[in-house]
């Protein structure tokens, strides 16, 4: 079983301080996010007469050109983005992982196949490949998660693969697969959990990317409906208005950056120089 | 040097023409030809050799962990009526860790490093043995840990592999080797990874496992003296091609060879005249 002691687990985070510094940015981001869930100043689709209000007290990041209250707005809109950047690392990941273990291990003509329609996928940008699938699916919140996970999946079977393909030659999975134990399992116990630190690594990049290409997404309109906005659409609705009231770009816009921030500083304290978790 | 199990036992394990060559480098690459030989019950085998000699691949063929992609393999390996080196890998995988298991050189890495001690000794056991429950499974495991000569085997059943050293590392591998009492053990240069001290327990535990329980033992090595100490009979190698056979003591006092002849001059005196 692995070690799930966190205080044994941070003993051996290659550069803790990096690794700290990012965890501590991203619990704020999500604190902001359960606030969110169980208490907002306003109803964040409320409009009133306060059109374009400036900071206040009243409203702390101001007010949008229908009233609303952006820091509302704001607290709504994380958790939008936070959704669908957790639902494309899950299916990114999880489909992707799960095809880089399966071709690594088994190599052979499978795998040919299998790499060379993903290079094929990757050669594609992730956000054009989004804009395909959207057009084709229509623009709702799941499709783009579907959208963008299914972008994403190459560049996790890549890694993935690679490390199947050094772990596999491994003594101790040899020994594994010598007492008799099943292809499934010694993929899943003896090869996944020790490619961990890669693993780790590469979510956190790819969680960022995903946050990024969200972003980039509804700055196009892509994603989910208005009223309802992610932190890329109000940065996009918000972009005329910007030198009347700043906090209704840079309130989202600094989120955003939250974000991204906290999870690369997670993952370069992952990161020792061979780029492995110790 | 103990007494040779009866002749007439019948072989359990019976090679023919075992012929494996490499075709991944464009020039194909012959790494054991023709090799015939037979293990019989209870009977340590040796295979001596330089390194690159063959005999670790021989090894795998035998408990079929050949990379089948990236080899020309021809002739037969029979065990229990079955060509290992032919079927199925859900056949193999039916004798694998049951009649036949292997332990390897590097202690070190032998073992994966963020499982317990315990959960890797039981490994063949939650696959061959799935009726039993949790408490009949460490029960074993501990017996064999025990068996291995490990100190204090309840403790180290949940220890980790990097809180052991590699003695002790060697030992469970011996104790997950041999939890299911196994007709033959394969050990590829077990000790080479050792200090002389550890080495010699190491060769005592082996030979108790071979006469406490009649598992047959091929043991794979470069080190002549380890092989005479403890090998009935010995195969030598060379560049893929076994040059000699025999009782080993006849091997080494009568080398015919000439190859064999230069690895037993190599033997350094003192050990010879013990
Ligand atoms: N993947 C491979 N491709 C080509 N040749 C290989 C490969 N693996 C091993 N060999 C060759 O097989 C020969 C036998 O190796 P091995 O059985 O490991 O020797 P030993 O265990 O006797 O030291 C060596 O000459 C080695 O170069
Ligand atoms: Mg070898």
């Amino acid at each position: 079983m692995v070690s799930l002691r966190p205080r044994a687990l941070l003993a051996r985070v290659p550069n803790r301080g990096l690794f700290c510094a990012g965890a501590v940015i991203t619990l704020l981001v999500i604190a902001l996010v359960i606030v969110g869930m169980v208490w907002m100043p306003y109803e964040p689709t409320a409009m009133s007469a306060d059109r374009l209000q400036g900071v206040s007290v009243a409203h702390p990041l101001g007010t949008d050109k229908m009233g609303r209250d952006i820091l509302s707005r704001v607290m709504y809109g994380s958790r939008i983005t936070l959704l669908v950047a957790l639902g494309t690392m899950a299916i990114g990941a999880g489909l992707g992982i799960l095809v880089g273990a399966v071709t690594g291990y088994y190599g052979g003509i499978v795998d040919e196949v299998v790499m060379r329609v993903t290079d094929g996928l990757f050669a594609f940008p992730s956000v054009l490949l989004a804009l395909v699938f959207v057009s084709l699916f229509g623009s709702s919140t799941l499709n783009v998660m579907w959208a963008l996970g299914i972008a994403f999946v190459p560049s996790f079977a890549r890694v993935s693969r690679s490390e199947v393909i050094r772990c596999k030659h491994l003594d101790y999975v040899k020994n594994a697969r010598l007492m008799g134990v099943r292809d499934v399992r010694v993929i899943f116990v003896h090869i996944l959990p020790n490619m961990r630190g890669v693993l780790l690594s590469n979510l956190m990049i790819g969680f960022n990317n995903a946050v990024l290409s969200e972003a980039g997404l509804s700055f196009l309109g892509i994603g989910s409906q208005p009223p309802f906005a992610s932190l890329g659409q109000m940065i996009s609705e918000a972009q005329e208005v910007f030198f009347i009231v700043p906090s209704a770009v840079l309130g989202p816009g600094l989120v955003i950056v939250l974000m991204v921030l906290g999870f690369s500083l997670m993952g370069e304290g992952l990161r020792s120089e061979e780029g492995r978790m110790a | 040097m103990q007494d040779a199990p009866l002749s007439q036992d019948k072989p359990i394990l019976a090679i023919r023409d075992l012929h494996l060559e490499f075709h991944d480098h464009g020039r194909p690459e012959v790494v054991v030809e023709d090799l015939s030989f037979e293990l019989r019950r209870a009977e340590i085998l040796g295979i001596v050799g330089e390194s690159g000699s063959g005999k670790s691949m021989t090894a795998l063929a035998i408990a079929g962990l050949l990379n089948r992609h990236a080899l020309d393999c021809s002739g037969t390996i029979l065990f229990d009526g079955v060509d290992l080196l032919h079927c199925g890998r859900a056949t193999l995988r039916r004798y694998q860790g049951d009649e036949i298991s292997m332990i390897f050189q590097e202690p070190m890495t032998s073992l994966d490093p963020l499982q317990r001690i315990g959960m890797q000794v039981e490994e063949a056991l939650r696959i061959h043995r799935a009726e039993l429950s949790a408490a009949e499974r460490r029960k074993m495991a501990i017996r064999a840990m025990a068996a291995a000569g490990l100190p204090d085997p309840e403790q180290v059943y949940g220890m980790y592999p990097h809180e052991l050293s590699g003695g002790m590392r060697q030992r469970v591998m011996i104790a997950a080797a041999t939890v299911l009492k196994p007709q033959i053990l394969i050990a590829d240069e077990p000790t080479t990874a050792l200090d002389v001290t550890t080495q010699a327990q190491i060769i005592a535990l082996l030979r108790t496992i071979n006469a406490e329980d009649q598992t047959a033992i091929v043991f794979i090595s470069h080190d002549l003296s380890l092989v005479r100490q403890l090998c009935h009979r010995v195969i030598v190698m060379r560049k893929g091609v076994a040059v000699e056979s025999g009782a080993s003591d006849e091997v080494f006092r009568n080398p015919r060879h000439p190859y064999t002849k230069a690895l037993v001059d190599a033997i350094p005196k003192v050990v010879l005249e013990r």
